[in-house]
């Protein structure tokens, strides 16, 4: 089964800031993200990874700065809108248990895309193929393992040809075994030229897919830089030490 | 012996049943059901409008909802019936005419919404918020996502408690006595206790309270079937899950894995 083309863009973001109360989560971020390229972002846990890419779909609105979109702000867009064009893929896969795999897919495409039922349906098994999972369409979630939700996620997400892809820490919740399958759904990805920002703990990813990796603490980008030189020569004690105890 | 033949003859005299079985068929029954099943309708429908507006950013819902929760949920259901009932009957004279029902229906979905709002409630806060969250991701507004994926789930865990309630209101609807029915309108408990205290025993009105029980028992068992099914519902769709697991590992596609390692 051929592949639906993908088109990644840009995205940036312009001297982000958020606080929650007195707790400024993130303090000036800048990032670069050239269309159709994978840019990982590592860190302590709260260094402000994951609102970062939520603030970049706008499921949190930031106080200060811009986020852009193939060189456009998208701040004043309607966000449902937005949202359709930002995919994201959650750490705890976030299918809805209640649906069949392939009504978790169809979902989007018919309430927000306004296909006809055959037209979502056919779309979804095409994505659901692709992530090697057509075979469960009708299954709950439940009754698959963490990597497989964890690929319908991927698919739910694709299905609405987005231009760029989110993953908050998509493995990270898996049993090793299953994180593997996950990983190479998302490099397949990557290497088709969708643009993706992925927040991981998998430095292995990071250096074979990534174009660049950005080291983030206390809200900040710390480090950011090609891949190999980040992880061979990194330049900030913090990144050092960060590296010393992860790998 | 004497108590037990006075016993007999009091609670199970089968010529006073007998006697009362017609009218409790063909009035109380139907009465009873009209009531309750309209009590339940309205006052699912109101009670999620209440959940809704309880759970609402928004403090001008919020506040309304909660006070009218307490409210009701506080008053015992023969206060408000009565109020509500008596109270009201004036206004209700000039929409209705002398029909008590409307109003007794009007009461007994009141106190029933407020049971029903903060059980919806609760089964809809014990849904993750990850599930919202995932579906505005894909592209939902909130009241688009709360209505598609969050509701429908949250319904799903509290049904038991739903059904329970139901059982509850049907109970409930013998108190629209309190506002003077007409014969034909008299519901299961009004026509026994009418038999009873016609007759002096008491007959009539177990037989009344048999009908209830043939009603809320049947009802109290599809209560734990519900629940029995939520449980086991995971694996009621005739996928093994355990086989996933083998599948991960044969059909991801590896290719880039390797390269990724």
């Amino acid at each position: 089964m051929t592949t639906a083309p993908v088109h990644g863009v840009a995205v940036a973001t312009r001297d982000v800031h958020l606080a929650f109360g007195a707790n400024r989560v993130l303090r000036g971020v800048d990032l670069e993200v050239p269309a159709a390229t994978t840019a990982c972002v590592i860190g302590p846990s709260g260094s402000g990874k994951s609102t970062l890419l939520r603030v970049v779909n706008r499921l949190l609105e930031p106080d200060r700065g811009d986020v852009l979109l193939d060189g456009r702000s998208v701040l004043r867009d309607n966000p449902d809108v937005l949202r359709q064009r930002v995919g994201m893929v959650f750490q705890h896969f976030n299918l809805f248990p209640h649906k069949t795999v392939r009504a978790n897919v169809t979902l989007g495409l018919t309430k927000l895309k306004g296909l006809p039922g055959d037209e979502a349906d056919e779309k979804a098994l095409h994505h659901l193929d692709r992530v090697g999972l057509a075979h469960k369409a009708d299954v709950r979630p439940g009754n698959l393992s963490g990597g497989q939700q964890q690929r319908v996620a991927i698919a739910r997400a694709l299905a609405m040809e987005p231009e760029v892809m989110l993953f908050d820490e998509a493995t990270s919740a898996l049993d090793p075994e299953l994180v593997k399958g996950v990983l190479a759904t998302m490099a397949e990805l990557a290497a088709e030229g969708m643009t993706m920002l992925v927040v991981t703990h998998e430095m292995g990813f990071a250096r074979s897919v990534a174009q660049q990796v950005l080291f983030m603490d206390h809200g900040r980008v710390v480090e950011a830089g090609a891949p190999d030189r980040l992880f061979e020569a990194p330049e900030t004690e913090r990144l050092q030490r960060f590296l010393s105890q992860v790998l | 012996m004497d108590i037990l033949t006075t016993l007999r003859e009091t609670f199970f005299d089968l010529g006073a049943m007998r006697e009362a079985l017609p009218e409790l068929l063909r009035v109380g029954l139907p009465n009873t059901l009209i009531l309750a099943l309209t009590s339940a309708v309205i006052g699912t429908v109101l009670g999620m409008v209440l959940a809704v507006s309880g759970l609402s950013h928004r403090r001008w819902l919020r506040w309304p909802a909660r006070v009218f929760t307490d409210i009701f949920r506080g008053l015992p259901a023969a206060v408000t019936i009565l109020l509500i009932g008596v109270g009201l009957s004036p206004v209700g004279l000039q929409i209705w005419g002398p029909n008590p029902y409307p109003l007794g229906i009007l009461a007994l979905s009141l106190i029933a919404s407020a049971y029903i709002g903060e059980i919806f409630r609760s089964g809809i806060q014990s849904v993750d918020d990850g599930q919202l969250e995932a579906a505005r991701a894909l592209g939902f507004s909130r009241p688009s996502g709360m209505r598609l994926v969050v509701i429908p789930q949250g319904v799903r865990r509290v049904l038991p408690a739903l059904v329970n309630q139901f059982i509850a209101l049907i109970k409930e609807s013998s108190l629209v006595y309190f506002l003077g029915l007409l014969a034909s309108q008299r519901d299961l408990f009004r026509i026994g206790q009418d038999a009873a205290a016609n007759t002096g025993n008491q007959s009539a009105l177990v037989l009344a309270g048999l009908f209830y029980l043939l009603v809320t028992v049947p009802l109290t068992h599809a209560v734990n079937a519900i629940d029995r099914r939520l449980r086991e519902g995971r694996r009621a769709d005739g996928s093994d899950g355990s086989d996933g697991v083998d599948d991960d590992r044969v059909e991801a596609p590896v290719a880039q894995t390797q390269e990724a390692r």
